[in-house]
C-alpha cells in the first residue's frame, strides 16, 4: 500500500512538474499512434465506403475478412511484422526492425480493419436512401461517394476514435517490432512494462495516468458525438 | 398524340422481383401536363417513377425522351438524370442546413454561388421556409421536410418532375403550399409533373390527366374529368369510388 501511496504522489511530482523524460515518451506515443491514424483513415475510411456502397452479398467474403482482422491480437500482428522486416525477412534490407517506422506499420495494420469495418457499418446502415436521393439530384459518382462520406460522418468520425484508443493503449505489436529502445521507440506502454518490471512505480503510474487520462478524452469525445449526434456541421 | 410530341415515352416496359411488378405496353407522357398516378398499394406506381428516372433498370423494354432512348449508363443517362428530379415516398434530407439541402442539385450542376444564392432565397420564400434556411434540415417537421424536398427538387428546373405521394400525412396548409407549388411551376414554366397520390380527391383537384395502375398494368388512363366522372373500365369505377376490393 505504502508502495501504491508512494507512487502514486510521485507520479503525480513527474506529471505537474513537467518531468523531461516522460513527456518524451507521452509525444513520441502521441506522434507514432497520430500518424499511424492518419495514415490508417486515408486507407480505411474509402476502403469502408467503397465497401458499405456494395451489395452485402457481394462483399461478404471481404467483411469476414476485414471483420476477423478488427480482432487480431496485437501480437500476432506484431510477429507476422516482425517475421517481414527482420533482418532475415523478406523487407529485411529496408532496415525498419525496431524504429518508429515499423510501429507505425504496425498499428497502421491494426487500425485501417477497424476504420474500414466500422466504416463499412456506418455507410450501410445509411444505405441506399442517400446514394438514391444523390443521384435523383443529378449527382455524379463523385459527388454521391462525397456525400454518403458526408452523411455518415458520425460513424467514420467514431471509427477513427476507435481505432486510435486501440492502437494508443497497445502493448504488444510494438513491442515486438519497435523493441523498447529509449528516446527512439519507447512508447507509454512498453515505458510502463519496463518501469514495473525495474521497479520504478512511479514514471510507470504516471504513465498509467496519462494513458487513463487520454482513453477518457478519447471515449468522452465518442460518448459525445455518438449520443449527440455534433450539434453543429 | 404523335411521337415528336410525348416528352416521355414508354414502350414494352417489364420489371420483375419475385413477382411481375411492371407490365406496360406503352405510356406517352407530354410536355406542361400534370399526371395523376393512383393505384392500389403495391401496384407498381414506385417502381414506375424509379424507372422513368433511370434508377431502377426494367427488364426489358424501352424508354424515350423527345423520342430518342434512354441510355441506361454512363455520363449521357446522368446528363437525362439531371433534366428530370424524383421526390421519393421516404423522403431523405441531408444532415445539413436547409440552405444546403436546397442547394444540392444546384452544385451538382456546377451553378456559380450568386446563381445559387438567386435560386435557393425565392424558393425557400415559396415554400414559407426562409426563417429556418440555417436550420439542420433533420430537425424539421414532417410538413417542413416535404417543402424542402420539393424545392431541392425543383430548384434546377426539370423538365419532368416525379413526386411520389408528396402530401402524404400533411395537414391541409401543407398539402395547399405544395399542391400550389406544383401548379404554378406546370403552369409557369410548362414543366411535366407525374404525381402519386393516395387521395383521389388530390388527383381530382390538380391533375390534367390520371394514370390508373393496378397490378403493374395501366387499366385506365385518361382526362381527370372523365376518369372520375365517366370512366370506361368497371374497376377503375370502383377504385375511385373506394369500393375496389384488393
Ligand atoms: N427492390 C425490390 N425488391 C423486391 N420487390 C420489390 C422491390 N421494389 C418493389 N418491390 C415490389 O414490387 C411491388 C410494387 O412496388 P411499388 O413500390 O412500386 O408499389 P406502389 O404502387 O408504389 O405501392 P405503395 O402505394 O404502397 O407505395 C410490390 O409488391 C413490392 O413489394
Ligand atoms: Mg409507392
Amino acid at each position: 500500500m505504502s508502495q501504491l501511496g508512494e507512487g502514486i504522489i510521485e507520479a503525480f511530482r513527474l506529471i505537474i512538474s513537467l518531468d523531461e523524460g516522460l513527456l518524451r515518451i507521452v509525444f513520441l506515443s502521441l506522434r507514432i499512434s497520430g500518424l499511424a491514424i492518419i495514415i490508417s483513415t486515408f486507407i480505411g475510411v474509402p476502403l469502408g465506403t467503397l465497401l458499405g456502397l456494395k451489395a452485402e452479398k457481394k462483399t461478404r467474403l471481404v467483411n469476414k475478412l476485414i471483420f476477423t482482422f478488427m480482432g487480431t491480437p496485437p501480437v500476432v500482428a506484431g510477429l507476422l511484422i516482425y517475421l517481414l522486416i527482420s533482418r532475415m525477412g523478406p523487407f529485411g534490407v529496408l532496415g525498419l526492425i525496431y524504429t518508429p517506422t515499423a510501429m507505425i506499420i504496425a498499428q497502421v495494420t491494426l487500425a485501417t480493419p477497424i476504420i474500414a469495418g466500422l466504416t463499412m457499418v456506418g455507410v450501410r446502415s445509411k444505405g441506399t436512401a442517400v446514394v438514391e436521393t444523390a443521384r435523383s439530384l443529378g449527382a455524379g459518382q463523385g459527388l454521391v461517394t462525397w456525400t454518403i462520406i458526408k452523411e455518415s460522418r458520425i460513424s467514420i468520425l467514431g471509427a477513427i476514435i476507435t481505432g486510435f484508443g486501440r492502437i494508443i493503449a497497445e502493448v504488444g505489436a510494438v513491442m515486438i517490432v519497435g523493441g523498447n529502445i529509449e528516446g527512439q521507440t519507447r512508447v507509454m506502454t512498453t515505458a510502463i512494462v519496463l518501469e514495473t518490471r525495474q521497479g520504478n512505480f512511479e514514471l510507470a503510474i504516471g504513465l498509467g495516468i496519462i494513458l487513463l487520462l487520454l482513453s477518457f478524452i478519447v471515449n468522452s469525445f465518442l460518448y459525445n458525438i455518438q449520443r449527440g449526434g455534433g450539434s453543429s456541421d | 398524340m404523335t411521337d415528336q410530341q410525348a416528352l416521355v415515352k414508354l414502350k414494352g416496359i417489364r420489371k420483375k422481383y419475385d413477382h411481375e411488378v411492371l407490365n406496360i405496353a406503352s405510356l406517352a407522357l407530354k410536355k406542361g401536363q400534370i399526371y395523376g398516378l393512383i393505384g392500389p398499394s403495391g401496384a407498381g406506381k414506385s417502381t414506375l417513377l424509379r424507372i422513368i428516372n433511370l434508377l431502377t433498370p426494367p427488364d426489358s423494354g424501352s424508354l424515350y425522351f423527345h423520342g430518342i432512348p434512354a441510355p441506361l449508363n454512363g455520363t449521357a443517362r446522368l446528363t437525362l438524370q439531371r433534366k428530370m428530379a424524383l421526390v421519393f415516398q421516404k423522403t431523405l434530407l441531408f444532415r445539413d442546413s436547409v440552405w444546403n439541402n436546397v442547394a444540392y442539385g444546384l452544385r451538382a450542376r456546377n451553378y456559380s454561388h450568386k446563381q445559387i444564392e438567386l435560386k435557393v432565397g425565392p424558393l425557400l420564400e415559396q415554400v414559407g421556409m426562409e426563417h429556418l434556411a440555417h436550420r439542420r434540415a433533420d430537425t424539421l417537421s414532417g410538413g417542413e421536410a416535404q417543402r424542402v424536398a420539393i424545392a431541392r427538387a425543383v430548384a434546377f428546373d426539370p423538365k419532368l418532375l416525379l413526386l411520389d405521394e408528396p402530401t402524404a400525412n400533411l395537414d391541409p396548409r401543407n398539402i395547399e403550399i405544395i399542391e400550389n407549388m406544383i401548379t404554378g411551376l406546370s403552369r409557369e414554366r410548362h414543366m411535366t409533373v407525374v404525381m402519386v397520390t393516395h387521395n383521389v380527391f388530390q388527383a381530382r383537384r390538380i391533375a390534367d390527366e390520371v394514370i390508373f395502375l393496378d397490378k403493374g398494368n395501366i387499366v385506365e388512363m385518361g382526362s381527370a374529368e372523365k376518369i372520375f366522372t365517366n370512366p370506361d373500365q368497371e374497376k377503375t369505377r370502383l377504385y375511385v369510388e373506394g369500393r375496389m376490393i384488393y
